[in-house]
């Protein structure tokens, strides 16, 4: 197992390269640079540069040099955790990117464990009642999670939670707690707007999950096993929890982890919307002032999240189901 | 053989739905006739007939189906439908309130609506009354603005049109723009954008899942990796950054095809993974070996059978593809990175209500998403039971 992982970690260097690669010429493709983009911006505001100041910036940080010797440039730096400096925050890329990786990662666990409390209760509850009323009602709950994209729920959250419920919605913490020490109060404020994104995240994911929970359960209460526990006078609910349950739940690590990779990009939307601070705000903003390493640094950020995630859910797979064995 | 037998009279219940077997008897051998009848019809019809019966069966689907094709039919016929044009402005009407469309006029059927006057409160707030002594009366068919229909026929005539007043189903904008005139245009992009990038996600995948497939050795192996890369990407991300790289100097139909490509650029992966599944699960049978012996070419293997062996898959697997592509333009648009205006998509229109404040004070502005989630929850529907139909043989 040790050697399997270590492996996958290895392979995982060359992908990494050839993403870093891509990502800098993506974040290339358009047409003049950071300070081309500010000089227009200014400009549009009545002020102006003259050439030789953008030229002379230009100048100092390498952008009037060949691609790949600004991609050499950019790529030498990473062993010693330099990724670039970021010319719109005038400061070292890799602390902005870290921070809200951070964000990214605890919002997207937290609706991980949000779509694994309610997806798998609710799918045995489908399966146990098939064909019931309640049934139908939560396939179609399903359904409509499965169709609402991320972005419109979270605008639908807003109108609610703003008209309806008249709740501040939106950002990482309310406007007045933001500045204040860390107290009980500032963590409950913290905390209560954290859950609307994670809960919108997962929403999706939660709506799959549960319809192939109650599929696999299906499958398994057919079993003859399961015929042969009841036969036995075992009670109901020990029959579906200790003996169907257990073997209906293992598939879903599979499901869950193709799931993850539409939570990292989903939070991008979903966090410009909710302003909340995951990756995207940033990303966006980085991309439309063409602060490059910013930009560039995301993308290999979230790629590398991806990977280990992949990573880890194929570990857990493995954990789960001792028939599954890596070499 | 009497196994045989009953499996024939399940199978004859399943196709035809007649299960009513408690005849007498001598109607009984009359009815074996007919019972063999059809059961030959069952087991010489097509596989595409067997889809066809499995599909009408499944009443969500058919609902699903329908609802596409009015999507589509409107999209076609925008401009007819539309009692205004995309530029049309009411200059005196801005951020006005749905108006009510009354059936009967005193007690005959003649739909009209209530004129509206305008007034301001304290607060500057405009508020927008039907004006209950003026009722304009719905002309069908009249002249309108001038627009073209298919963007070919130069025409004048509207479904409807309230003549000297304005009839706005779903409200104006904050420039006086019919929401309903515009949510339709919007769908003409929407909608043929969701096709186009399908499309074109088919035609990569297609050809590379197939020859991933059919090939395998280092052309499966370059293939899987290309698609492997792709996929290190997270979806949303890539769009942003390639989607910042187009000017936004560029033409509209430009602007279009370009973002309908990036959405293409990691929706084929998906489908070449599932047709390379699919192939190498076919590339063992029986008839691509007798294509071989023939002296088929590997080209003709491909597209004259493994191909069109695959086309039920293929479609089950574009439609459920449908919705992301719709979903993506939106998003992309919402952000104001994919289409901008002068084109005008359901994304276009729902950038206007980024903030609450629009959504708290004028909610119809919001309508662009319920025409969204109306969408994609039909596609879903259709892709599930196409999916369910594209198997005929199981039950």
């Amino acid at each position: 197992m040790t050697a399997y992982i270590l492996r996958r970690v290895a392979a995982m260097l060359p992908t990494l390269i050839i993403v870093s690669i891509v990502s800098f010429i993506i974040i290339q493709l358009p047409p003049g640079d950071f300070f081309t983009t500010l000089q227009a911006e200014i400009a549009q505001s009545g002020g102006g540069q003259d050439k030789e100041t953008v030229k002379k910036m230009q100048e100092r940080y390498g952008l009037d040099k060949p691609l790949y010797v600004q991609y050499l440039r950019w790529v030498s730096g990473f062993p010693r955790g330099d990724f670039g400096w970021s010319l719109e925050w005038n400061s070292p890329v890799l602390p902005i990117v870290l921070k809200r990786m951070a964000y990214t990662t605890l919002v997207g666990g937290l609706s991980l464990v949000f779509m694994v409390v309610v997806a798998i209760p609710i799918g045995i509850y489908s399966a146990t009642h098939q064909y019931s009323i309640s049934d139908h009602a939560l396939s179609f709950l399903g359904f409509l999670g499965l169709s609402l994209p991320g972005f419109l729920l979270a605008l639908l959250w807003m109108f609610f939670g703003a008209i309806v419920l008249r709740i501040p919605v939106g950002g990482e913490m309310s406007l007045e707690m933001a500045d204040a020490p860390w107290s009980l109060a500032k963590l409950l404020d913290y905390l209560n707007h954290l859950w609307p994104p994670a809960v919108i995240l997962g929403l999706a994911s939660t709506a799959q999950l549960q319809r192939i929970m109650r599929g696999n359960l299906l499958d398994v209460l057919g079993q003859q096993y399961i015929t042969t526990a009841r036969a036995k006078g075992l009670a109901e609910r020990k029959v579906v929890n200790k003996y169907a349950v257990r073997v209906a739940i293992n598939p879903l690590i599979s499901v869950m982890a193709m799931e993850i990779p539409k939570i990292i990009s989903e939070s991008t939307i979903v966090g410009i919307v909710m302003s909340v601070p995951t990756t995207g705000p940033l990303l966006l903003r980085a991309l439309l002032s063409q602060d490059m390493y910013l930009a560039g640094t995301f993308l290999l950020f979230m790629s590398l999240l991806l990977m280990v995630s992949n990573l880890l859910a194929d570990i857990a797979l493995a954990w789960a189901d001792p028939r599954i064995v890596y070499t | 053989m009497s196994d045989l037998a009953t499996k024939s009279e399940e199978l004859y219940k399943l196709y035809e739905g007649l299960a009513d077997t408690s005849e007498d008897l001598e109607e009984a051998e009359l009815e074996d006739l007919t019972t063999r009848k059809s059961l030959e019809a069952i087991y010489a019809a097509s596989q595409w007939r067997l889809m066809w019966r499995k599909f009408i069966r499944n009443k969500v689907a058919i609902v699903g189906g329908v609802v596409i094709l009015l999507y589509y039919l409107s999209a076609l016929f925008a401009g007819l439908l539309a009692p205004y044009t995309l530029s049309t402005r009411f200059a005196k009407y801005i951020h006005m309130p749905p108006q009510r469309v009354h059936f009967f006029n005193d007690g005959k059927f003649q739909p009209f609506v209530y004129d509206v006057t305008l007034e301001i409160d304290e607060n500057l707030r405009k508020i927008y009354e039907p004006d209950l002594t003026k009722k304009v009366p719905l002309q069908f068919f009249a002249h309108g603005e001038p627009y073209k229909l298919f963007g070919l026929i130069e025409t004048d005539i509207h479904l409807f049109q309230a003549p000297g007043a304005i009839v706005s189903l779903l409200g104006t904008d904050r420039q006086g723009r019919d929401m309903f005139s515009r949510v339709l245009y919007g769908s003409q992009v929407s909608l043929t954008i969701g096709l186009l990038g399908v499309l074109l996600s088919l035609s990569f995948g297609t050809v590379l899942g197939v020859a991933s497939g059919y090939y395998g050795g280092w052309v499966d192996d370059l293939i899987q990796r290309l698609i492997e890369l792709v996929r290190s990407f997270p979806a949303i991300p890539l769009w942003m950054a390639l989607s910042a790289a187009v000017p936004p100097h560029w033409p509209p139909l430009r602007t279009y095809f370009v973002v309908t490509l990036i959405l293409s650029v990691i929706g084929w992966t998906w489908l070449a993974r599932q047709l390379r599944g699919k192939v190498l699960a076919l590339r063992n049978e029986d008839f691509v070996l007798a294509a071989k012996l023939a002296g088929a070419s590997d080209a003709r293997i491909i597209f004259r059978h493994l191909v069109p062996a695959t086309f039920g898959h293929i479609i089950v697997v574009s439609t459920l593809a449908m919705p992301a592509m719709i979903l993506a333009e939106t998003a992309l648009s919402f952000l104001g990175l994919g289409l901008r205006p002068p084109i005008t998509s359901w994304g276009v229109l729902l950038k206007e209500v980024q903030n609450i404040q629009s959504i708290a004070l004028y909610p119809w502005v919001f309508t662009p998403a319920a025409a969204i989630a109306i969408a994609i929850l039909a596609f879903n529907f259709l892709g599930d039971g196409l999916r369910d139909a594209s198997d005929p043989y199981t039950i």
